[in-house]
């Protein structure tokens, strides 16, 4: 039988770094422990076991548990969604879409968020240890898939009882793990939000990825994936995958905005390779902020199961045949400056949704914050989902925030 | 919609929305193409209990529908009507937007691919009013009902009531219905043979299947 834990509050006296392993290992947030009995079976073949997921909930499940909403985090996220990131200390990463009064309002709908499998803040990763050596994994974990995360996922739903979700939603990776939601458990998916994502990765999706993988795997202080059991940590080689990422996370017309050629704290350019335009600058500071809370081989892990992801693959090429069926009502959403996930690469979902004549919205919302937007203040956003949740719960017979419960 | 927008006050509801909805059966599965703000879905889900989806071609008009609720795509009755499956809805709807599409033969034939039963409104460029500002001033008609000037309409394929019967003649389509209306979608309640029609409405619903 899976166990619930919880876990006694981390000490807060750690460093960063030693609160993110201990976090790793024994998260403070909720968490379910599954034994050797319960392995999880992968799409390597593998069978992982024993392994845990670290998750979050928000608001009450209600009493024939027909209110629950699964949010999927992006590739750098967590299960801290409308809650304070123990590593960190700062508010949770979507709260202006989680929480009382929000879209995804917490006072009528049980929220879950469970960090993804591979990533570093609860779930079984690289740096859990692997109950074999009782060694941190490393590269002995086996490689993960988006499928792979949604199946862990389903088994935390099953654990909490809950038969049909009224609504998978998320973002980015959090996205093609909606659309896998969708495909692989339509039955169990009254609703389905996927924003700013896409049914594969594309080249140039993983041509970014992998000069991410390199300059961590570059770094002399990975040591092979081992640097944990050698006291090591690359950070340098993790701080520079995370800048490349986050250029393509903004669009250069808001780099431009915020920074344009801007000098950093000078009047004059150095003639030396200092951060002198603020870009630099910023772009180091995310760098160096991030390795706090990240751990080098989560990264690898992460960004491959978005590499592998090609969900028609899975239904013999065809994108339509993923949803052949399906009663699922989808809101499918992209942004105009959003160059990473494309307009484009929405739009070929709702091509293959409507060729399976499935219930779809489509809606491409104004933004010039690039693929980030679906994590910013976006007015429009925001209220476009807040009319599909009211619509599908309407549909579904739930009390919809604003009508009497 | 392309033709001058009837001011319906919030909660009122537009004559031919009212004509079209009288034709849809209690909860069939709906496609209405050209949804613009969602105003005829969201009447169709409210008195007919139907699955309704839509295709409108301004974004801002599809993420207004969205956020009511309804299920609209954005698209273009031109080029995306193809991604549907043979008879995937019951009824398909294409609403005082026939005359904006580039190939509305095309059209007609993709929505009696797609719908069991089509519903088609189109505005009638015959109309006596027209007639007699070509007549006697020469000139293209404008009219508070077609409100552009040649030169900035969208209503580039413009056709007779006449013209459209014949099109659904050719495309093997059988007219169940046919309702012929004012410039304020009121009803013209008088039996009267088609070419009468076709000098007093000012557009008209159809019914058709295949």
């Amino acid at each position: 039988m899976p166990v619930d834990t919880e876990n006694p509050a981390s000490s807060s006296s750690q460093s960063p770094e030693g609160l993110r392993s201990t976090e790793a290992e024994t998260p403070s947030s909720k968490l379910v422990q599954f034994s050797t009995e319960d392995p999880l079976e992968l799409d390597s073949g593998i069978k992982l076991a024993p392994w845990q997921i670290a998750y979050e909930t928000h608001g009450e499940l209600n009493a024939d548990k027909s209110n629950a909403i699964v949010v999927c985090h992006a590739l750098t996220g967590d299960q801290y969604v409308a809650s304070t990131n123990p590593v960190t200390g700062k508010p949770g990463w979507w709260t202006l879409m989680v929480g009382p009064g929000r879209p995804i309002d917490t006072n009528h709908y049980f929220v879950i968020c469970a960090n993804v499998l591979g990533g570093c803040l609860g779930t079984t990763g690289p740096a859990t240890l692997d109950p074999a050596t009782g060694k941190p994994y490393g590269l002995d974990l086996p490689v993960i898939t988006i499928r792979d995360m949604v199946r862990a996922q389903a088994r935390l739903v099953d654990h909490l009882g809950i038969e049909t979700l009224f609504a998978v939603v998320g973002g980015s990776m959090g996205g093609m793990q909606v659309l896998q939601w969708a495909a692989s458990y339509p039955e169990r998916v009254f609703a389905a939000i996927p924003i700013a994502a896409a049914a594969r990765h594309t080249s140039q999706n993983i041509a970014f990825h992998e000069v991410g993988r390199q300059a961590i795997m570059a770094d002399p202080n990975w040591r092979g994936g081992n640097y944990i059991q050698e006291g090591m940590r690359p950070t340098k080689g993790l701080a520079v995958a995370r800048m490349a990422a986050h250029v393509t996370y903004m669009s250069d017309e808001s780099l431009h905005q915020k920074f344009g050629r801007n000098l950093q704290d000078r009047d004059n350019l150095t003639f030396g390779f200092d951060a002198d335009f603020q870009i630099e600058s910023y772009l180091r500071h995310q760098g160096m902020t991030f390795v706090d809370r990240f751990d080098a081989n989560s990264y690898l892990y992460v960004t491959r199961a978005m590499d592998y992801f090609d969900l028609a693959q899975e239904f013999d090429g065809s994108l339509p045949n993923a949803f052949k069926d399906t009663k699922t009502r989808f809101c499918v959403m992209s942004f105009t400056s959003d160059w990473l996930f494309p307009t484009s690469e929405s739009r070929s979902v709702v091509k293959a949704l409507n060729a399976a004549a499935a219930n779809v919205s489509f809606v491409e919302i104004e933004s010039d914050r690039g693929h980030d937007s679906f994590l910013l203040d976006v007015p429009e956003m925001f209220e476009t989902i807040q009319g599909f949740i009211t619509g599908s719960a309407r549909a579904r017979g739930l009390p919809a925030p604003g009508e009497a419960s | 919609m392309n033709l001058a927008p009837h001011q319906t006050r919030p909660g009122e509801v537009r004559g031919d929305h009212r004509v079209v909805a009288s034709l849809v059966p209690d909860g069939a599965r709906v496609l209405d193409i050209g949804s613009e703000d969602g105003a005829l879905l969201d009447l169709l889900a409210r008195e007919r209990q139907v699955d309704g989806r839509g295709i409108e071609l301004s974004q801002a008009g599809v993420n207004r529908c969205v956020a009511r609720g309804l299920s609209v795509i954005q698209g273009d009755a031109d080029t995306d009507l193809a991604d549907y499956p043979d008879q995937a809805f019951d009824i398909v709807i294409l609403s005082q937007t026939l005359q904006a599409t580039r190939e509305p033969k095309q059209v007609m034939s993709e929505l009696l691919r797609i719908g069991r039963q089509v519903i088609v409104s189109i505005p009638n460029f015959a109309h006596w009013r027209n007639r007699m500002q070509l007549l006697f001033r020469g000139r293209m008609p404008v009219t508070k009902y077609l409100p552009y000037e040649w030169y900035d309409t969208p209503n580039i394929h413009f056709c007779s009531l006449r013209d459209f019967v014949e099109l659904c003649r050719e495309l093997n389509a059988d007219v169940d219905k046919a309702i012929a209306l004012s410039a304020r979608g009121n009803k013209i309640p008088v039996n009267a043979p088609w070419w009468v029609w076709n000098i007093v409405a000012e557009q008209a619903v159809f019914l058709l299947k295949r």
